[in-house]
């Protein structure tokens, strides 16, 4: 009850990133079968969704070279969903190979992030994105779609809100089901989170939206709760 | 939202009361003068508590005389009764702060008193304090729950509040001492106090021991409270978890702030200089995110 009265949804579902984000970004690199163990305990915890691993090649990414065999590896619990980054077709039919049923992808708000992080245009990724869309639509796969740099960028600085919509709805339109909108170095605040939503939910359903908060200056559970009361 | 927050620096006093390390007096002297430079207007400059109790406040007097007090600059200090109020105002006090609490097992626990006779000690500090035309601010402990009693009802916060503001309080500062709180609990509380004391004499004082600080003091904003208490590096852990965080980091409630238009006339670099300051005299990492951030290592 104490939720409906103050307007707040009843019920937000979490999305699981340490596996996938978490481990990625972590100075030490961790084992197989310790990603394995971690999954599966967290798998135990009725978290809807676990972000698993990433299908990009080891080159760019060697603390998820072991994709597949983590892939394989982790028990599948009835009701969770275990998404996996694909960049391109290449890591999307890798991913599928491996047994995965839900795939994400990566685009960002910035075109400075976007050149810096996977070497090309905002647009260009775009492209790359249908590609995967278009298979996962044919094979039924859902796709969840990543916007980086929704509140500020580590090269740009100031990201304006109507480019993190214009990315999402391109996204959106490509047949992701749902947007998650990331403030990837945390610089956001209550007031900056507020506007960034409401330019994007002229684009998109609140329903589908997510918000993928980074904790660099504490300001994750404030504009976290900010979201939740959009 | 306010157009102004003001922040009240509990570090010199809750943050180190609160530390492992006892720092000299003349850090205590330093960070005190460091944290009047950055535009911070109210700074609780220390405790004047018997040393049997409060040892790392003993030194109240040398800290009290000793500090540069900057122009428009406000230094309270806390003064649990008569004896501490007299010597404290003997010390050059302008400002004191007395502490009450919304749980009778907290205090009885705290101060060996019910809340009933703690108000009733606090009477004869209301009435020096008005003699000597000196502003009395008053907290109320556990407002959000207490680490013996669990939860507090928001009748009862707003009791122990509505007695301490008609004694003569000029702010109420309500303390979520051990960090329990969350948004839901703090608007239910707010609430109920607001119905007793105005929100213009109202101040939060989150503790971060759960990481919900910022989340509840958002809250309070959304709900007209403008002033917030924080500890600069987020100073003082928890006495009831060992490990735990305590108070929020001012860095990080500034940080906020800025972010919302709220204008606090605060300095935040000069702000995580004091920060960097005093971690290094407490040999210790800074609980602030902002400054982890910020920090080039």
């Amino acid at each position: 009850q104490e939720s409906q009265a103050s307007g707040l949804p009843e019920y937000i579902k979490i999305v699981e990133v340490g596996p996938r984000d978490g481990l990625q970004n972590e100075k030490v690199i961790v084992p197989t079968d310790i990603k394995i163990e971690l999954i599966n305990q967290l798998s135990k915890t009725g978290l809807p969704a676990i972000e698993v691993t990433s299908f990009v090649s080891s080159k760019w990414v060697p603390q998820m070279a072991d994709h597949k065999e983590v892939m394989r590896g982790i028990e599948r619990h009835p009701g969770v969903q275990y998404p996996v980054l694909t960049p391109n077709l290449q890591g999307f039919h890798s991913a599928i190979a491996a047994g995965a049923t839900e795939v994400s992808v990566f685009g960002a708000a910035s075109e400075s992030f976007s050149k810096m992080n996977i070497n090309c245009s905002i647009e260009e990724s775009m492209i790359k994105f249908e590609e995967v869309a278009k298979s996962a639509r044919n094979m039924n796969i859902p796709v969840r779609g990543y916007v980086s740099c929704a509140l500020g960028c580590p090269y740009e600085g100031n990201v304006i809100p109507a480019k993190v919509a214009e990315v999402s709805k391109r996204l959106y339109s490509m047949g992701c089901y749902e947007i998650s909108l990331g403030d990837t170095i945390g610089v956001g605040t209550p007031g900056s989170m507020k506007g960034m939503l409401e330019a994007v939910m002229k684009e998109i359903p609140l329903s589908a939206l997510a918000v993928h908060c980074h904790d660099t200056y504490g300001q994750a559970l404030a504009n976290i709760l900010t979201a939740i009361q959009v | 939202f306010p157009k102004r927050g003001k922040g009240v620096e509990v570090g010199p006093r809750d943050g180190l009361q609160n530390e492992k390390n006892i720092v000299p007096t003349a850090v205590k002297i330093n960070l005190i003068n460091m944290l009047s430079e950055t535009g911070l207007q109210v700074i609780e400059a220390t405790s004047f508590v018997s040393p049997k109790w409060v040892p790392q406040m003993a030194d109240h007097t040398e800290v009290m005389q000793g500090i540069d007090k900057a122009p428009g600059v406000s230094y309270p200090v806390l003064t649990p009764n008569l004896k501490g109020f007299q010597a404290a105002v003997a010390a050059g006090a302008k400002e004191v702060s007395i502490f009450g609490a919304a749980s009778e097992l907290f205090t009885r626990k705290n101060i060996n008193c019910s809340i009933e006779e703690s108000l009733e000690r606090f009477c004869e500090v209301m009435a020096a304090a008005r003699a000597a035309t000196v502003p009395v601010r008053g907290y109320v402990s556990c407002v959000l729950g207490c680490p013996y009693e669990g939860k507090i009802s928001p009748a009862k916060v707003a009791e122990v509040s509505k007695k301490m503001y008609s004694m003569g309080c000029y702010e109420i500062s309500l303390g979520d001492t051990i960090g329990t709180g969350t948004p839901g609990s703090m608007r239910e509380m707010l609430t109920a106090v607001m119905k007793e004391v105005p929100v213009g004499a109202l101040a939060v004082h989150c503790h971060d021991t759960y990481g919900q600080a910022l989340a509840n003091i958002l809250v309070a904003l959304q709900m007209g409270v403008s002033v917030v208490d924080a500890s600069v590096a987020g100073l003082g852990g928890c006495p009831y978890a060992q490990g735990a965080s305590g108070n929020v980091a001012t860095e990080d409630l500034v940080y906020m702030l800025n972010g919302l238009g709220i204008h606090t006339g605060v300095d935040l670099q000069k702000l995580m200089d004091t920060g960097t300051y005093i971690c290094n005299a407490l040999n210790r990492r800074t609980n602030s995110k902002v400054s982890q951030a910020c920090c080039r290592l």
